[in-house]
């Protein structure tokens, strides 16, 4: 059946009037996406302080340490929960996505704006409730955040009687708003574009977020049924998770459930959401290095394909999560055959990266710094993930904080580097005035040399057997004196990377208000978003009229073109029509 | 598929997909209901793997649920009776429903509007029959964290399957008879497309089908 696409219908946006329903109660995009964005970075915050309260006790456990082994397990289970989820999917998704999305396609707003606000609100709901677990009795859950039962349920792990419930209801609420928004994204993307603009024309970030949203749809389902399945057992006393146990002596009244099949349900959603927060990485980096080397991104189509193959491998892959649980061997070599299998795809992005810059005219700005900075501890983080995917390999090194340095490489450093990255790139868009340049390369090198002087170290403590989620080693014969020094080491690089991000707030702040008014289009890039007509950009995005798209957003150094990039509103040249 | 379909059909799909615009040639409310159900899909897919996981490790023996949702009517003994019934009523409401829509697209305000209410009917019936036998189960000591039957995982996932299910159901009877209150008012008159009743249908049919799987694997395994 005929269907007229909304990109051919007429402006039907109602513009709101008052300032509750422009900034606050807003259904515009732009605005709903600095609303996620304000929300995910505050909470982002506290896990941070989190994670300085178990640095002082790790690196100096006689002099410094203000918490208790209880606080220590609630700190990192809240720390692991809150950035990887509340922070991580938050900010790419519901930041990034949302703000990038619209405008990259040429859509005036997402397709629901209604949902997309909903979205937003019930995502701070989630936030609420999971921050009120700090004030409530026993404190957050601490059951590590993987929330393995059945230990996460039992009393005596720090949380169970109230933070476990709030945790598992705050990822639930989490869920119905993700699947909100994420539903945005997809049909947005699907269905919105503008004139010219067809899949294989949208700029990488779109097809990052795009293919990331639509693993966050498929994997999140096995995050809430196994949320609903603990809350079940924790509440009404049932045993889906929850074998026969002696505690304290006693039998427990349950019995019959299986913890593993928690694990499975965890993971299946686990290791998606790995890749749910790398591949708009993977997109947003593909742009900056793109648009700041003034060359077209190395290899489009396989850059595609390869965020394609990432997202539909990171399904059949989450077993290598359980090596250490047991498993049939023909399993355990399954999941490393597939694990291993997507090292192809990342490797093939990470030529086609160091491809683009090479002979590329780098401009070394800010956003740049942060990209090439990801491509460095990204490979790091890749490299010691193949050492992981392997069983035997994996075994001694699971429970040690080799694979603390492994994750937090590539999942915490990496992604963190590309939103500053980001967050530097579109911030002239975004508010209208250009960043202080000089902070902000201080900002990247103090933050670039501070983490890997965190994470370096870790993997020697690895090697060296120290096991992670320990309070304290005292009296553990095989940790050798100098393991405790590189300990403190480690916490004043971590001390000192935290206080580093002073300068990124201040920055932030003083040029939103201060700052000196920018260019539309500061960095010379070819995409849609640096064509609106307004500065930032106004409700509804376009003038009149949609953009009309004639060509991919790569089109930098040209041969043959005047200037050193073509937007993709430009019409093709007599030449190029003539090369055709 | 001959070779001639296929000659036709690929090209197709690779027009709408490296088209401008749109993907799918269809309303985004459409597009954005499938790509829900698919992730609904899969949260029931976790529900119902989870139980089938749960069933087969439980080392209590697991009720007949034949035996267990059989009826005596009349005198006579017949086993699962009512999800029969209940699984009629549910297929039939689809039924209503598919009607509902093409009488939509031929513009038949008041026809539709009252075959969404049927579809609605229907799936209220279906609903108060659920209530009908969770209550029988709990009088007969039936209980999330215990059975008097067996494993005690039966009465859990149960209670959890079944639950969220109806859920489904109920807040599907609401979605419809929105719909019909719109239908009925004339608001797809005035904005020319019937396609919220069929996207209230696809809703419809999949909380149906997601039934069948659990009839199948849950009351006849």
């Amino acid at each position: 059946m005929a269907y007229v696409a909304l990109a051919d219908r007429g402006q039907v946006l109602s513009h709101p009037k008052s300032f509750i329903t422009k900034y606050i109660w807003s259904q515009d995009h732009k605005v709903i996406a600095i609303q996620y964005s304000l929300i995910a970075v505050a909470v982002g915050v506290v896990a941070l302080i989190l994670s300085l309260g178990m640095r002082l006790q790790l690196g100096f456990p006689d002099t410094l340490s203000i918490i208790d082994p209880s606080e220590y397990m609630q700190f990192v289970t809240m720390h692991g929960m809150i950035m990887v989820i509340y922070l991580l999917t938050a900010l790419f998704l519901g930041g990034f996505g949302n703000y990038l999305i619209p405008l990259m396609i040429g859509a005036r707003d997402m397709v629901f704006p209604y949902m997309n606000m909903l979205s937003v609100w019930v995502y701070l709901v989630s936030v609420i409730i999971l921050m009120a677990s700090f004030f409530v009795p026993g404190g957050p859950t601490g059951a590590g955040w993987t929330l393995y039962p059945p230990q996460a349920i039992l009393f005596g792990t720090p949380g169970a009687s109230w933070g476990i419930i709030l945790m598992l209801v705050s990822l639930a609420v989490f869920i119905v708003a993700f699947t909100m928004g994420g539903l945005n994204y997809v049909t947005t993307v699907l269905q919105a574009r503008t004139r010219g603009m067809t899949m294989m024309r949208m700029p990488l970030t779109v097809w990052g977020i795009f293919t990331a949203t639509i693993l966050g749809l498929l994997a999140f389902p096995a995050l809430l049924v196994s949320a609903i399945m603990m809350l079940f057992d924790r509440l009404l006393g049932t045993s889906f998770f929850m074998p026969a146990i002696v505690s304290m002596g006693e039998l427990s009244e349950t019995g019959g459930g299986s913890p593993i099949l928690f694990q499975h349900l965890f993971w299946f959603f686990g290791h998606p959401e790995v890749y749910i927060v790398a591949l708009p990485a993977f997109g947003i980096v593909s742009d900056l290095l793109s648009v700041h080397a003034r060359k077209n991104i190395f290899g489009y189509r396989m850059m595609v394909w390869a965020i394609v193959g990432i997202g539909g491998l990171s399904f059949v892959v989450w077993a290598h999560h359980m090596y250490v649980s047991g498993m049939n061997p023909y399993f355990g070599f399954f999941f490393a055959t597939t694990t291993l299998i997507i090292a192809v795809p990342t490797a093939i992005k990470v030529y086609n990266w160091v491809l683009t810059l090479w002979q590329g005219d780098i401009h070394l700005t800010v956003p740049m710094l942060f990209a090439i900075g990801f491509i460095f501890t990204f490979i790091h983080g890749g490299l010691t993930g193949i050492f992981l995917g392997n069983v035997v390999v994996d075994l001694p090194l699971s429970d040690t904080y080799f694979v603390v340095a492994h994750f937090h490489m590539v999942m915490g450093v990496s992604p963190i580097l590309v939103i500053f990255g980001a967050i530097y790139h579109w911030f002239p868009k975004v508010t209208g005035r250009m960043f202080n340049d000089t902070l902000g390369k201080f900002h990247f090198w103090l933050t670039f040399l501070g983490t890997y002087s965190i994470y370096l170290p870790m993997h020697y403590l690895g090697f060296l057997g120290v096991p992670r989620r320990y309070y304290a080693f005292e009296g553990i014969d095989f940790i050798p004196e100098s393991a405790m020094t590189l300990n403190s080491g480690i916490t004043v690089a971590a001390i000192f990377v935290a206080v580093t991000q002073i300068l990124f707030f201040i920055n932030m702040f003083w040029s939103t208000f201060r700052g000196p008014k920018a260019d539309p289009n500061p960095w010379n890039a070819t995409s849609l978003e640096w064509f609106t007509p307004q500065t930032p950009p106004i409700h509804g995005n376009w003038g009149p009229e949609l953009p009309q798209v004639y060509r991919w957003a790569y089109e930098y150094s040209a041969p043959g073109a005047d200037k050193d990039f073509t937007p993709q509103t430009d019409p093709p040249t007599d030449a190029e029509i003539a090369a055709r | 598929m001959t070779d001639a379909v296929l000659a036709q059909g690929l090209p197709g799909i690779v027009d709408d997909w490296s088209a401008d615009k749109q993907t799918f040639q269809v309303h985004w409310g459409k597009a954005m209901m499938w790509i829900f159900l698919l992730s609904d899909t899969f949260i029931f897919s976790c529900f119902v793997t989870s139980y089938m996981s749960v069933r087969s490790a439980t080392t209590v023996p697991w009720p007949d649920p034949s035996e267990v949702f059989a009826l005596t009517i009349f005198g006579q003994h017949m086993p699962l009776i009512l999800i029969a019934i209940m699984t009629f009523i549910l297929i039939s409401s689809s039924g209503t429903m598919a009607m509902a829509v093409n009488f939509g697209y031929r513009k038949d305000r008041k026809t539709t509007a009252l075959l969404m209410l049927a579809t609605a009917a229907f799936g209220a019936t279906f609903v108060s029959m659920q209530v009908f036998e969770w209550s029988k189960l709990i009088a007969e000591g039936v209980r999330p964290w215990s059975n008097p039957m067996g494993a005690p995982q039966f009465g859990a996932c149960f209670f959890m399957i079944t639950g969220f299910h109806g859920a489904h159901v109920s807040i599907g009877v609401i979605y419809l008879l929105t719909v019909a209150f719109k239908v009925w008012r004339g608001d797809f008159e005035k904005s020319g497309s019937y396609v919220s009743v069929e996207i209230a249908g696809l809703y419809w049919h999949f909380v149906d089908l997601v039934w069948v799987f659990i009839f199948a694997l849950f009351y006849l395994w």
